[in-house]
């Protein structure tokens, strides 16, 4: 009989197709004492031998899948299998102690795991500690003759289940057969959920146990619309299914239609729909769907993905692939957001109590200037190449505003020195995230060139809840009236003076909130590319008046985030 | 046996990248091949050795080979090492 899971919709679209668990075997293992010591030292290389093996197949797997850079992690798990100081130290345990070789091994990588985690520049450490790890469970897998999972070797469309998808699960897997993911853990904004939505992929986040629920092979539909997943489903719930996933399919088409067509309300009213990157690499995306512009170009990868920071020259490259890659469309950057969740390995940054409410973001960049100078000069350099924005993110004074433009002053000057050549229409705003920031608005925007509503850190800010725990994921709550507010308060306070107001934010794209922001209005709206032209096929259908309307009654009248749907559906109707 | 010295002018010291290019240039050779740091000597064919030592900039090192190719390992490593802009 079919069972039913229901999660949080993070990904749009349906998917038919058998479970894959991205789940680890049990590879407990036992001390035994051995006789034959020379046998047990023949199983490790046999083990070991077989994990070179597994390791260089599924590294060509991943270079051609998913790209040179990503299959190097496995060149480091190879290079770990490889050592001789590891196999001789194992092979002098199982000789000197008579133990077997699961054993001798598991204590011989504690050793150096203990010593590596022990050390200084302990983010980079932790690395190679985690490579050793993995290196492990491979072997002793091997030993016990458990088979592992292999995301990278997948051959067959699947879904995938798991308790949650790091960066690093997801660059092993072989896209083309990703059909969904379901994963017990994460909310909208997880990285499996923000993963899905750039594959273009059903997701559903969140569902607690879909692990326990799930057996390798069961057949599934996953509903991305509604966040359901149905196991095992019938052939008449298949065949609902293949007609609701038909219907998505024409929808999608009828939104490629609008790829180069204006982002306009049914009465005429035009706004800018920009796209969220990360990477050069991300411009496909923008393209393909259709994107005006680039409102949030986040650079803290240029930084996490590098062992090392990023030279002037390495950034100045990206920088101006993507600006002129926009052709002379707006390219807003947003400078270094490093701390929080993002740490970087060769940057020591304090382990915090409370690392949203820390030292990150424009507080680092202020505090090590040389750093975010290197950016600044790249940027400049890079300016003449489109059309430049530039944004400090986590601004929460006007003194900070202010010290950082000086130092973008002082670095164009002496740029400009030097003979190199800087555009003078750069323009220079800040990231709205932090409720300070919202509520002097009005004296921000008169020595800013802009704003950009950072809704995700806004809303856990004003409401004071981790986005990352679970437990209070209810008050992520993007069109609570007193969220409405205070968006309201800055789009107000921006055109009170003549500047605009964007949004960065999942709120941007997201569709009770976009009737809402047109009717505030909101300028600019950067999304997840992906839900571009699922906006611009909404924006036809609003009367920005109506809008006007609706959003004087939300942030007047409503009182909570559910009078504010429930207003939303009156108002806007299919 | 053949030997040199080297001060590391890296920011990163003896890390990540040049680690490992350091690990499989020495790994090219037959020879006995090692770094010393500090009172301590690893084998430089071993990822977990080299890394177990944490040098870093301003580190005075030494690195022997000892074998029939101990001229040519000493080479090579010193090529890497100056490609990779560890030392001068």
């Amino acid at each position: 009989m079919t069972s039913k899971v229901s999660g949080i919709a993070a990904s749009d679209g349906i998917a038919h197709a058998k479970a894959y668990l991205l789940v680890e075997p049990d590879l407990t293992i036992e001390k035994n004492e051995i006789s034959d010591t020379d046998a047990e030292m023949k199983r490790l290389t046999e083990a070991t031998d077989k994990a070179k093996e597994q390791l260089t197949k599924i590294r060509a797997i991943a270079a051609e899948s998913l790209g040179e850079e990503e299959a190097q992690v496995f060149d480091a798990h190879i290079m770990v299998l490889s050592d001789p100081d590891l196999m001789d130290q194992t092979k002098a345990v199982i000789d000197s102690e008579n133990v077997n070789a699961e054993y001798a091994f598991k204590q011989v990588t504690n050793t150096f795991i203990t010593m590596f985690e022990g050390m200084e520049d302990n983010a980079y450490m932790q690395e190679r500690a985690a490579d050793i790890r993995d290196v492990r469970k491979r072997v002793i897998a091997n030993l016990l003759n458990v088979t592992l999972p292999s995301p990278a070797t997948i051959e067959e469309e699947v879904i995938i289940i798991a308790e949650d998808l790091t960066p690093s699960d997801t660059a092993q897997l072989n896209k083309k057969y990703v059909k969904a993911f379901v994963t017990n853990v994460g909310g909208r904004t997880s990285h499996s959920a923000i993963m899905a939505r750039s594959l273009e992929i059903p997701a559903i986040v969140g569902t607690k146990d879909i692990t326990e629920r799930v057996s390798e092979n069961d057949q599934l539909i996953v509903d991305g619309l509604e966040g359901d997943v149905y196991i095992n489903p019938s052939e008449e719930e298949i065949s609902s299914f293949n007609k609701k996933a038909e219907d998505y399919d024409k929808l999608k088409l009828e939104w490629d239609q609008l790829l180069n067509e204006p982002s306009v309300t049914k009465d005429g009213k035009h706004v800018e729909l920009a796209a969220n990157i990360g990477t050069p690499k991300d411009l496909v995306g923008v393209k393909d769907n259709g994107g005006e512009g680039i409102g949030l170009y986040r650079t803290e990868f240029l930084y996490m993905d590098s062992a090392e920071l990023p030279t002037e020259e390495d950034q100045y490259e990206a920088y101006k692939k993507v600006l002129e890659g926009m052709e002379g469309k707006p390219v807003v950057v947003r400078t270094m957001d490093i701390g929080g969740d993002k740490e970087l390995p060769y940057l020591e940054l304090p382990k915090e109590m409370n690392p949203f409410l820390g030292y990150r973001a424009i507080r680092v960049s202020l505090d090590q200037d040389s750093i975010f100078r290197t950016q600044l000069r790249a940027l400049l350099r890079a300016s003449v190449h489109g059309t430049l924005r530039i944004m400090f993110p986590m601004i929460a004074t006007l003194q900070e505003f202010r010290e950082a433009k000086a130092i973008l002053e002082e670095e164009k000057t002496l740029l400009i020195k030097k003979g190199v050549e800087v555009s003078d229409s750069i323009e220079v705003g800040i990231m709205i995230e932090i409720p300070a920031a919202a509520v002097l608005a009005d004296q921000f925007a008169k020595e800013v060139d802009f704003f950009s509503i950072g809704t995700n850190d806004l809303i856990q800010y004003t409401m004071a809840a981790d986005r990352m725990n679970e437990q209070v994921s209810y008050l992520y709550q993007p069109y609570n009236p007193s969220i409405l507010r205070l968006v309201k308060m800055v789009i107000d306070a921006a055109h009170n003076e003549g500047k605009w107001a964007g949004m960065c934010g999942e709120m941007a794209g997201d569709q009770i909130a976009v009737p809402l922001l047109i009717g505030l209005g909101l300028d600019e709206f950067s999304m997840s590319a992906t839900s571009i032209l699922k906006t611009r096929s909404l924006l036809k259908k609003l009367d920005s008046d109506e809008m006007k309307e609706l959003s004087h009654k939300a942030v007047t009248e409503c009182t909570t985030v559910d009078e504010v749907i429930e207003l939303v559906n009156q108002y806007v109707k299919d | 046996m053949e030997k040199r010295e080297y001060t590391i002018i890296a920011d990163t010291g003896i890390h990540a990248r040049p680690a490992t290019l350091l690990v499989q240039q020495a790994s090219k050779f037959n020879s006995d091949i090692t770094l010393d740091y500090k009172g301590k000597s690893v084998n430089l064919k071993s990822i977990m050795g080299v890394m177990s030592l944490g040098v870093g900039k301003g580190a005075e090192v030494s690195i022997t080979a000892d074998g029939a190719d101990e001229k040519e390992a000493i080479a090579g490593i010193e090529e890497t090492i100056k490609n990779e802009g560890m030392a001068e």
